[in-house]
């Protein structure tokens, strides 16, 4: 069953370094950690001390107020340090790999209907994590039963990998993955594709939707906003399309098979391509020796979503792209490349800069805020990349003075702040939007779930 | 711009926190800002953003006046010139169209960026631009005999109470621009409307028969039978349609022209700065209510000849259009819904049109329907937002 959506507005930001599609193997990465910040809404609580020794699957730490959620470390080997920040926050568990990993053993899952069965086993190998809850954007709590899940296999951000190419060696883990998921809703698996990909064509018991149009059209929040809305009291699930492969991978061998492939992308990298390796690979095995310069930011994930990090900080638990783009930390002179200048190599989505002349450009972008941030005035543009039936600019300004009422009335069960983060590229003012979307719903959440 | 940066480097310290003239500290925030977009960068999130920020913006509003501000200055010479009958080249008209200009735009933004500092400093915020388009608009819709310490008050009034003591800039509820002028219409009338006004006839006796009077004070008393500003009947409607279509008439100093507005207008639609929708909905309201006046006008009242001006030609003279296309699309004090927009677009077409036209004595009504309406967008927006509430709750019940 396929039915199309099609998406109008979005905007698609063309990026010097897309990926080649070539893969290779990064190099062995020897120390790994999980990041609890990698899992919004939790509370670490350590199952480990330092020192202690770990198989691939062993339990790093686990959610404080839903106890059977646990974090699992990707490898074997020593826990060598458990990085805190403020207030004693726990910030990574960093394990020092064995040369050859060694595996807990857990019961595999090959299929059948016993749904108890495969949530142990998914919690206890570390696979729950991947499974989300909306509202709020949560991992999903193991008790409940979601309305519908729902998959997207369109990745549609800057210079994000196709999921055909990168789930193409693994189409049987992929859909024992699908099987999976079925058993856990009583409603359906909705796939999310891009119009045209037939690689998906042959996945059986899901709905499948193909889906057109600019960026946020992948996001798997429009998927579900053009499906089935979420409304209030109702709960869906949904999963990553790029991490089915692995949880297929895991569930079959009844082992914690956390391989997976990722774009190296970016204008900053030298020959772009996809690479294997590793969650909580350290940064600098995968990019070391391939970066153009000094004065660089590398991203865990997209450029429009993800997280900064160093070449000694970690691949994060859900990403499978790493993104390097030049720094943007000088001034620009107002004449030559600042507000008053011509600008043909200034990216804009309005027409106040020359980029409407040639749609094609690929742009080499910094991450200069280009402004400072002003009174949250210009209307209409938010509104041009958001694809839902939502007020964008009201529901923000609902969440700045957080008024809970007006923000459920508006419509954050359906949002996340994946979902504006094309609002947060486009908007004048330079308002940090899904800074303020976050805050919005982890008010909402402590407002209704305690 | 490495010397400027260096320069700027160099004094900075004198404005920073501890400093001498740490109070200043917003001046000088301003003016590094102005040559340098700064080295702020984005820290998690969208890593990277669009090159479009508020100077730019707000520089581009700029330029789409400029087009009003050069026929005007123009015009004003022209109209002076005119009513003595002298012979004049054009040079001659524009230097004493600056001669006008210039000290009304010199005192607006001296004053209106004056007053801004002073809250900035108070308060410790940033300068903002929003003053930079305010400080342009507020000389174009003035008479360019309006006394300068007029316009001082009159920008000082409506930078004070139309914005700042709502919180500054992107707080205000009114159109701070036009609340300058209301304040003057209503202050000092014999200022802002009549035949004395509109075109400076110093240095000579004007011609006999000449008036002086702006083609919305004429069209009160004779209808569509206009007269050209030598007392002249022009020989056909579309001709005093195509002279206020091209603005060589008597008005304030950038509205004459709509030929001169609608470049502007195309710049601004292009860039996608102002909102199509308010800007076609208003004409289109004009048209509606002009042509309601048109089919009702002659069967209610034939004496009353201005209710028989053209549709079309109602839309061309005063300030309908500037208003339409410069000041009901400030983004700040219009609707901020697209469904909201275009109804408060519309409404503004209608009720300029209706108070021009039903009550005389206030011949510019679409600076009083702009006002209106910009009190009365937020109720119109929360309309449109109860529609998507009332949606969504719907579909909870239907689920």
């Amino acid at each position: 069953m396929s039915k199309a959506i099609k998406i109008k507005k979005g905007a698609d930001i063309k990026l010097i370094g897309k990926a080649d599609k070539t893969t290779s193997a990064a190099t062995q990465s020897k120390v790994f950690a999980l990041k609890p910040d990698d899992f919004f809404g939790t509370t670490p609580k350590l199952s480990v001390k330092e020192g202690a020794e770990v198989k691939a699957g062993s339990p790093l730490f686990y959610d404080k107020t839903r106890t059977r959620v646990k974090f699992t470390s990707p490898v074997s080997g020593e826990v060598v340090e458990i990085k805190r920040g403020a207030k004693r926050k726990i910030l990574e568990v960093k394990v020092l790999a064995d040369s050859e990993t060694r595996y807990e053993t857990f019961s595999s899952w090959t299929g059948g209907s016993d749904r108890e069965a495969l949530v142990t086993t998914m919690l206890d190998m570390g696979l729950w994590p991947f499974v989300k809850q909306r509202p709020y954007g949560v991992i999903a709590t193991p008790e409940d039963t979601p309305r519908d899940i729902f998959v997207s296999f369109f990745n549609s951000a800057p210079l994000a990998p196709e999921a055909a190419f990168v789930l193409e060696s693994e189409k049987d883990n992929v859909q024992l993955a699908l099987d999976a998921l079925n058993l856990l809703t009583s409603g359906n698996v909705h796939i999310g594709v891009k119009t045209g990909d037939s690689f998906f064509d042959s996945f059986t018991g899901v709905t499948k939707h193909s889906i057109q149009g600019p960026h946020p059209a992948g996001n798997v929040g429009v998927l579900i906003h053009h499906v089935a809305p979420i409304n209030k009291g109702e709960m869906v699930w949904t999963v990553n399309g790029m991490d089915l492969a692995l949880i297929g991978r895991s569930l079959k061998a009844g082992q914690f098979k956390a391989e997976r492939t990722i774009a190296l992308a970016g204008s900053e990298v030298e020959n772009p391509q996809f690479y294997t390796t590793m969650i909580g690979a350290k940064m600098d095995s995968i990019v070391a020796g391939k970066l153009k310069g000094d004065n660089i930011r590398i991203i865990n994930g997209d450029p429009l979503t993800g997280d900064t990090v160093f070449e000694d900080g970690h691949l994060g638990f859900y990403n499978s792209q790493v993104t390097v783009l030049p720094e943007g930390d000088h001034k620009k002179f107002f004449l030559t490349d600042g507000w008053l200048a011509p600008g043909f190599n200034s990216f804009s989505l309005s027409k106040a800069f020359p980029s409407w002349l040639n749609p094609k450009k690929e742009y080499r972008l910094d991450t200069n805020l280009n402004g400072e941030e002003r009174a949250f005035v210009v209307t209409g543009e938010l509104e041009k990349v958001f694809p839902f039936d939502i007020y964008p600019m009201q529901l923000i300004k609902s969440i700045m003075v957080n008024d809970i009422d007006a923000m459920e009335k508006l419509g954050i069960y359906e949002v996340l702040p994946e979902d504006f983060a094309l609002c947060e590229f486009a908007c004048t003012s330079k308002v940090d939007i899904q800074q303020v979307v976050e805050d919005g719903l982890a008010d909402m959440r402590k407002e209704f779930e305690s | 711009m490495k010397v400027v940066e260096n320069l700027l480097g160099k004094v900075k310290p004198i404005f920073d926190k501890g400093g001498k003239l740490e109070k200043l500290y917003p001046m000088y925030d301003a003016l590094e800002t102005f040559a340098f977009v700064p080295d702020h960068t984005t820290h998690k999130g969208a890593h990277i953003r669009d090159s479009i920020d508020m100077k730019r913006t707000m520089f581009l509003v700029i330029v789409a006046l400029i087009p009003c501000l050069l026929f005007g200055i123009y015009n004003t010479g022209y109209q002076h010139f005119m009513a003595l009958q002298q012979e004049a080249t054009f040079m001659e008209m524009v230097v004493f169209g600056l001669w006008k200009a210039i000290p009304l735009i010199i005192v607006s933004y001296g004053v209106g960026l004056g007053v801004e500092f002073i809250f900035c400093i108070i308060k410790g915020h940033a300068i903002q631009e929003g003053f930079l388009v305010s400080g342009m608009l507020i000389p174009l819709i003035m008479p360019m005999d309006v006394p300068l310490w007029m316009v001082a008050i009159a920008t000082a009034f409506a930078v004070l109470i139309a914005k700042e003591v709502f919180g500054g800039t992107g707080m205000n509820i009114l159109n701070v621009a036009l609340t300058a002028r209301a304040f003057l219409f209503f202050a000092y009338p014999t200022m802002m409307s009549g035949n004395k006004v509109w075109v400076n006839a110093e240095g000579g006796a004007v011609v006999d028969g000449y008036t002086g009077e702006t083609l919305l004070g004429q069209a009160i008393s004779s209808g569509a039978n206009f007269y050209d500003t030598a007392g002249v009947a022009y020989a056909s409607v579309s001709d005093s349609f195509m002279a206020s279509f091209l603005g060589f008439i008597p008005g304030s100093i950038g509205e004459t022209s709509t030929l001169a507005i609608l470049i502007g207008a195309g710049i601004l639609l292009w860039t996608g700065i102002a909102s199509w929708r308010i800007m076609l909905s208003a004409v289109i309201g004009g048209a509606v209510m002009g042509l309601i006046f048109n089919i009702v006008g002659p069967q209610i009242s034939p004496e009353n000849l201005y209710l028989q001006v053209p549709w079309w030609h109602q839309l061309v003279m005063g300030g309908f259009m500037f208003g339409v296309v410069f000041m009901a699309t400030d983004p700040v004090s219009a609707a901020q819904t697209f469904k909201g927009k275009v109804i408060y677009g519309f409404l503004i077409g209608i009720l300029g049109i209706l108070i021009r036209v039903a009550n005389p004595a206030y011949p510019e009504g679409i600076m009083l329907a702009i006002l209106f309406m910009n009190v009365m967008a937020p109720t119109i927006d929360h309309y449109v937002i109860q529609g998507n509430i009332s949606k969504r709750l719907k579909r909870l019940k239907t689920a």
